[in-house]
């Protein structure tokens, strides 16, 4: 009986070995472990066994029966496996081929630089405000320590609306008005369109976007300023940036400056970007002119401030290399697509 | 402002520094120089030769052979000059020598032209002699230079081997300044050469002028009367007789031209001469021209003419100060002499004037006379009073020392009464709280001292000299401490005091989240101009009557197509759109976020409104109903969650008439949508189907929020029924969705049109379409009557609006 047994195993095990398809091995199953199989068989014939003997037998079956079903299920996994290595073979894709964009579209470069800007700043604990663009003469000129007869205001070539409406010409008319909500201290930078009556070239635009920052408290020094702007610099043009402040005038700064940064594509070595100096001008920046704060009725003994203007097509242009101001205000997808 | 460094450093004769360090060292304390220019950048190995002998070119009839002296040896140079004989002395480059220019007086090539020994048919020629247009200059600037060939030193002034670049004062460098407004004082040399001094530490000497004048004296000739003493604060006036004009020396008319002015003649030499110097423009009138000895200072009346000495005739007016004589106007004050009085090569006497007039009239009058000239450019600025009599009497030490003429004694001075001199109280620590830094005392009063302020102890107060005008406050006091400390020599810190909080506003978060959507759903950001020409409502087919057309218009617009404040944003975009268009780019979709200028009433007397437009415009790939996807994508993002309304009779003339509307939520218009009108299409210069879609976001920005709340994942099954119906064509979707929602009740959880079919199988006139309706309870299981009730409800609505249903 037993070695009748182990027979039938060697045979199972060979024809399992031997089969080639998921087919086959269906059959070899129902063949030996099935109703009609020979393993059924030999249970069935255990009425001829001794009694004693049955359990020993019936034993012995049930592990032959394991150690088939265990062969069988391991050939059928092998089987599954080439099948789907099979079927995937067929399913090879070229990845080299183009992907599929989604469709999306692309920030102005304008608002690149000054979502940069107002990141560095809100990090600073700034502000975010904005003022009016068509403004009163006063908030633009007087308020700004430039009276009627001051030349700066022909230097600013300005559009008129009438004698007292005019397009501003500089975003500092925001400092006036955050100084006349009466809430100090003051951190605040106002982004936004100012106009300059400048004919339409690669350099200028009579319509173009400014960056005003101003602080007002009772201890900021001139050394605060260079700290807060050098900060800013490092932030926005890399790490490696270094900043010269060189004097200057502006009416409603006291001392005044205007802040280089060195070349960020020479190093400051010189180069055509940087025409040779190795620096390139930012910004201008002041102490807040103690007459500005006294016409807000801000006690200049008490509170001062410091005050800066960016021009923010002119970090956009510096920043991603754009030779030409006209394209900022075209729209042509070619180059919005870019950024 | 542009000026020789040899001028500067006449006065300040301890400097010694390179050009970049010049450069550099005075742009850090506050004299900004834009740029320098090397005269003899390009001129190398240049003596001086002698002329020993000349004979001719044995195979060239235009060639002559020289003999030349160049000091160490004598060399061979043959020449085409036309000009040379023996004996002269010129200009004489060597072999290896460097040149500027050509002789034709082209422009110069950056790096010069270098000369090498050769041959000229067929005979050696060791160098070059050189013609002033080949040392980079010209007769401008060298009037004695010949029109056609060599230049020819005066025998006197040098000798064979002899630098020939320093004879000419070519050894120099031109500086061009950007000087600031405020600093009235630095458009001048003395200005500069004081600055440099204090930069650079060292001794400041200004020329000295010597008393000048015979025993006469001016006052007994010459009579002067200010009549309008507000636009001329200070008019002080010399004279000279017995005038021998002639040239001016060598060395004037070399600080002239490197200045960049044409040397003319004595007389007009030192004029130019003390303007750059002292930086006060003067005038020389003809004295035989000037009726009755008599010099009158007075506004002109209106439509006054006067023959200015460039021989054109000017329209006056009231507001233009004149210089008259007895009887007639000479001068405009300022601005430019009359021809009436110029002075000509037979001048016998003269009278110089030296005046200071009304800084913003000056400016104005130039201005309105279309006549801007160096002596109104100066002036304009605002001149210090105390400068005037400087200058006339240095111009009369100048006039003795050339042998111009003989200076009458004396000097008129009508003068308006001096400002006092500013005195500011010595606040040490005051600057340096400002400046956050801790500088001595005595370190500041030193830096005083080197710009001129002096220090009385006694009262510890600083006095401001004249020509300081910029110095009022202590603020301004605490600047020149700051930049003679060195901006870079002051700390880098950051502000302390209370923490605050950075921010964007909140209107400024929704834009954000506008571009955030807009450029998700493939639309890029475009920028346009905020003023635009009046013609584009008749682009728009905008209505004569329509409010849009109330525009605020520029007075001094760059032109018609800038003239007028946007009232909408349709022309920027729509322009934007046909650019792409018309460069073929495919499938563009452009936003803008920007504003439009709305009057309170025309014209202007308050501010306008300015609002905040978010424009979405594009052609090619989408429709209406992918437009309508942003915006409410746009709407969902800012927490607007209930259904915008959308009215198809807004009636915009730019638009579709069949193809727009306007959009509202909860009753409040927030913008419009459409295909653009056809011919609007055409009169943009495009074809095909355009969509644009305008919001207003400060109607937006009240009804939005940012509050986000979890409403749960339903737990329980829903239930869906499809409603297919035939309705006729005019019936609109939404009204059908709003009946179906308003009588699903709470359990209708969403309702889906799945088809919308107009055609053959339809009846005339009428279209079909169906919904699927999905019905939830969030508590528990809905029955199949609590469903059947709702839809009962809604099946009853459909039958009131004449709706059937489709079997």
């Amino acid at each position: 009986m037993k070695e009748k047994l182990e027979q039938i195993k060697e045979e199972a095990f060979k024809k399992i070995k031997e089969s080639e398809t998921l087919d086959k091995l269906n059959d070899i199953k129902v063949a030996y472990l099935g109703k009609k199989g020979e393993l059924t068989a030999v249970l069935k014939s255990m009425k001829d066994v001794a009694a004693e003997d049955r359990p020993k037998i019936g034993a012995l079956v049930n592990e032959a029966r394991t150690q088939i079903e265990n062969m069988l299920e391991e050939s059928r996994r092998k089987f599954e496996a080439a099948a789907m290595n099979e079927k995937m073979k067929k399913e090879v894709i070229d990845v080299t081929l183009p992907a599929n964009m989604p469709r999306m579209g692309h920030r102005h470069p304008n608002t690149i630089a000054l979502e940069e800007v107002e990141r560095i700043f809100i990090g600073l604990g700034y502000e975010v405000v904005s003022g009016p663009e068509v403004e009163k003469d006063y908030y633009n000129f007087e308020a700004l320590n430039i009276p009627a007869d001051h030349p700066a205001k022909d230097e600013q070539d300005t559009f008129y609306i009438n004698g007292d409406i005019l397009l501003r010409t500089q975003t500092s008319s925001v400092q006036i008005h955050e100084m006349e909500k009466g809430r100090l201290p003051i951190r605040m930078i106002a982004p936004g369109r100012v106009f300059r009556s400048d004919e339409v070239d690669a350099t200028h635009s009579p319509c173009f976007h400014q960056i005003e920052g101003l602080v007002v408290d009772k201890h900021v020094t001139f050394a605060d300023l260079k700290g807060t702007l050098d900060s800013f610099a490092k932030q926005l043009f890399g790490e490696d940036t270094k900043v010269k402040f060189r004097p200057h005038h502006f009416p409603f700064t006291e001392p005044s400056a205007e802040m280089d940064v060195s070349c960020f594509k020479c190093g400051g070595k010189g180069c055509r970007f940087c025409k040779g100096s190795g620096w390139i001008e930012i910004l201008g920046c002041g102490m807040v002119h103690p007459h500005v704060l006294e016409m807000r009725g801000i006690d200049p003994e008490e509170y001062v401030g410091f005050a800066f203007g960016v021009g923010l097509e002119r970090i956009a242009l510096l920043k991603y290399e754009i030779d030409d101001m006209r394209l900022m205000y075209e729209n042509d997808d070619r180059f919005l697509s870019q950024f | 402002m542009n000026s020789a460094l040899s001028w500067i450093k006449a006065y300040v004769p301890g400097l010694e520094c390179t050009d970049q360090e010049y450069f550099d060292r005075m742009t850090l304390s506050g004299t900004k120089v834009e740029g320098f220019t090397r005269l003899d950048k390009n001129l190398a190995k240049i003596v001086v030769g002698k002329i020993l002998s000349i004979e001719k070119h044995p195979d060239a009839d235009k060639l002559i052979i020289c003999q030349v002296d160049v000091g160490t040896e004598k060399l061979q140079i043959v020449t085409g000059a036309p000009n040379v004989s023996e004996g002269d002395l010129v200009p004489v480059v060597l072999d290896g020598g460097k040149v500027a220019g050509g002789h034709d007086g082209g422009p110069l090539p950056e790096d010069g032209i270098e000369i090498k020994n050769g041959k000229l048919r067929g005979v050696d020629s060791y160098g070059m002699m050189c013609s002033i247009e080949e040392l980079g200059s010209d007769r401008n600037f060298y009037p004695e230079a010949p029109e056609y060939g060599i230049y020819i030193f005066d025998k006197d002034d040098v000798k064979p081997g002899d630098d020939a670049i320093e004879a000419l004062g070519l050894h120099d460098t031109v500086f061009e300044y950007e000087i600031t407004s405020n600093r009235v004082d630095c458009y001048s040399i003395i200005g500069i050469a004081r600055e440099a001094a204090a930069t650079f530490d060292k001794p400041f000497n200004p020329p000295v002028v010597k008393e000048t004048g015979n025993s006469e004296d001016i006052n007994d000739i010459v009579k002067v009367e200010v009549k309008d003493a507000d636009l001329c604060p200070r008019y002080c006036a010399r004279m000279v007789k017995n005038i021998k004009i002639g040239p001016s020396p060598k060395w004037m008319r070399q600080r002239l031209a490197a200045s960049g002015i044409r040397p003319i003649n004595n007389i007009v030499d030192i004029t130019n001469y003390v303007m750059e110097e002292y930086g006060q423009p003067m005038h020389a009138f003809d004295l035989d021209k000037v009726s009755g000895n008599k010099i009158v200072v007075k506004r002109a009346a209106d439509g006054d003419k006067f023959v200015t000495l460039d021989g054109q005739e000017r329209t006056l007016d009231k507001d233009i100060l004149m210089i008259c004589d007895a009887d007639k106007a000479i001068g405009i004050a300022g601005i430019m002499g009359g021809e009436n009085s110029k002075i000509t090569d037979d001048v016998h006497t003269m009278l110089f004037e030296a005046a200071t007039f009304n800084g913003p009239n000056i400016r104005k009058s130039a201005k309105r006379l279309g006549l801007r000239t160096d002596a109104s450019g100066k002036f304009e600025k605002g001149l210090d009073p105390r400068n005037a009599p400087e200058a006339i009497n240095r111009a009369c030490a100048l006039i003795e020392e050339l042998g111009a003429g003989e200076v009458v004694g004396g000097m008129i001075d009508v003068c308006a009464p001096l400002k006092d001199e500013v005195e500011l109280e010595f606040k040490p620590e005051k600057y340096n709280r400002l400046l956050g830094t801790d500088i001595s005392s005595e370190r500041m009063l030193e830096i005083f001292k080197k710009i001129d302020l002096t220090y009385d102890e006694k009262t510890n107060k600083l006095h401001i000299p004249s020509f300081r005008q910029d110095l009022l406050g202590q603020a301004d006091i605490a600047e020149e401490v700051a930049r003679f400390y060195g901006y870079d020599k002051i700390p880098t810190t950051l502000p302390g005091g209370e923490g605050m909080e950075g921010k964007l506003s909140y209107p400024m978060r929704i834009e954000a989240k506008a571009r955030d959507i807009a450029e998700y759903c493939g639309f890029s950001q475009a920028m346009c101009y905020s003023f635009e020409s009046p013609k584009v409502f008749d682009k728009l087919l905008i209505d004569g009557a329509d409010p849009m057309r109330q525009a605020i218009t520029i007075s001094n617009p760059l032109g018609e197509d800038f003239s007028i404040m946007r009232t909408t944003t349709l022309n920027g975009m729509l322009t934007s759109l046909s650019v792409n268009y018309n460069r073929r780019n495919k499938d563009v979709r452009l936003y803008e976020l920007g504003n439009i200028y709305v009057p309170k009433s025309l014209p202007l007397t308050e501010l306008p409104d300015e609002r905040m437009q978010l424009t979405l415009g594009f052609y090619g790939e989408g429709d209406f109903y992918s437009l309508k996807g942003v915006i409410e994508e746009f709407l969902l993002s800012v927490g607007m969650k209930k259904r915008p309304e959308y009215d198809a009779k807004s009636g915009l003339s730019f638009l579709h008439p069949g193809r727009q509307a306007s959009i509202s939520y909860e009753e409040v218009k927030i913008g419009f949508l459409g295909e653009v009108h056809p011919m609007v299409v055409s009169n943009y210069d495009m074809k095909g189907r355009v969509y644009v879609a305008v919001l207003d976001m400060p109607a937006i920005v009240p009804l939005t929020s940012f509050a986000r709340k979890y409403t749960g994942i339903a737990k329980f099954p829903a239930v869906t029924r499809d409603l297919s119906m035939v309705v006729p064509k005019e019936v609109q979707a939404g009204d059908i969705e709003k009946m179906i929602r308003q009588r699903g009740g709470k359990i209708l959880e969403s309702v889906k049109l799945f088809d919308l079919y107009e055609g053959d199988q339809v009846k005339e006139g009428c279209k079909s379409i169906a919904y699927s309706l999905s019905f939830r309870d969030m508590e528990k299981t809905l029955s199949d009557d609590e469903v059947g009730a709702s839809m009962k409800k809604i099946l009853n609505g459909l039958q009131s609006m004449n709706i059937e249903l489709r079997s």
